[in-house]
């Protein structure tokens, strides 16, 4: 049995086949949900992808979180389908509450593309649960807007719950306690800014974003067959 | 009901970096502006709402802010109403 996957798209997402492509190779079924559907989520995890969803007009995020889609994913979320949202995806679910926080222009003013090495810091997510502690794993940014933060009460619960599930090994972006991503308070929402999408095959350079998804995918099962 | 004018202003909470307004800082002393300090970007919102009176305005176009023109985890925001003149 292969995990069913399904990959959000806003007009002005750019990730969303990238997603869909890492999880076959991983050898899940993936599948596209348009921004506008919003019947209940009947697949087994959720995926809201990178780019610029509705032109990233106002702010990242801003307009679609309100999304016809966005009532379904809240309701799957709530109920414990797992839910990862990358880059812009993360913004999106920031601005929709599904986690705290906001993220914010890059410190510096600088759009950063390049690789970066991320620290597993929490096994408490669906995406680091199956990875050791303090495991290293190259995963590429891609982002202007990453630089994570949020008040100090907030970051004090974070830390104080295991909620922060990866940091930076170097600060690129000047985000908060070098959060590269955080999870709600029952693990089966985490966002991330990185792209582990783009490191599944050795082609790409690394293929340490197999093990994210591959916990995710792993996870996702789990709440299937519960 | 009549149509007033709102000016929204939105800026970052206080305690809340403003990279865009750091980095213009930093660029100003390479004009030979070595006096400035404290510069901070804002966003501007304009619209026109129709309500029954200036407080009715208020109030909803300070809810649209919490919705969605602003993100209260991070920005503060500034309305002003003003009456415009029947069409």
């Amino acid at each position: 049995m292969s995990a069913r996957i399904g990959v959000i798209q806003f007009p002005g997402t750019n990730c969303e086949l990238d997603a869909v492509h890492a999880c076959e190779v991983l050898g899940a079924s993936a599948e596209l949900l348009w921004h506008r559907e919003s019947s209940p989520i009947s697949v087994d995890a959720v995926i809201v992808p990178g780019g610029f969803a509705h032109g990233d007009y106002l702010r990242t995020g801003a307009i679609a979180r309100f999304s016809p889609v966005m009532n379904a994913l809240q309701e799957f979320a709530e109920a414990g389908g797992p839910v990862v949202g990358i880059c812009n995806g993360f913004q999106i679910l920031c601005e929709a509450a599904m986690l705290p926080g906001a993220l914010q222009k890059n410190a510096g003013m600088k759009f950063r593309c390049e690789m970066s090495t991320l620290v597993v810091a929490s096994q408490r997510s669906v995406l680091t649960a199956d990875i050791e502690l303090g495991a290293e794993l190259r995963i590429p940014i891609n982002h202007f807007e990453g630089n994570y933060t949020c008040d100090a009460a907030t970051l004090e619960q974070l830390r104080g719950d295991d909620r922060i599930v990866l940091r930076y090994l170097e600060n690129p972006n000047g985000s908060l306690d070098d959060i590269a991503g955080i999870c709600n308070d029952t693990g089966n929402v985490v966002g991330l800014m990185p792209h582990p999408e783009r490191a599944c095959e050795s082609v790409l350079g690394s293929i340490d974003g197999a093990a994210l998804l591959g916990s995710l995918l792993r996870h996702a099962l789990i709440t299937a067959t519960r | 009901m009549a149509r007033y004018a709102a000016r929204i202003e939105i800026s970052h909470l206080p305690g809340v970096a403003d990279p865009q307004g750091a980095t213009v800082e930093r660029a100003l002393p390479a004009l030979g502006y070595t006096n400035v300090t404290e510069l901070k970007i804002a966003r501007s919102i304009r619209l026109v709402v129709e309500a029954a009176d200036v407080t009715s305005a208020h109030i909803q176009v300070s809810e649209m802010c919490e919705r969605i023109l602003a993100n209260p985890v991070i920005e503060a925001y500034e309305v002003a109403i003003s009456q415009l003149a029947a069409p």
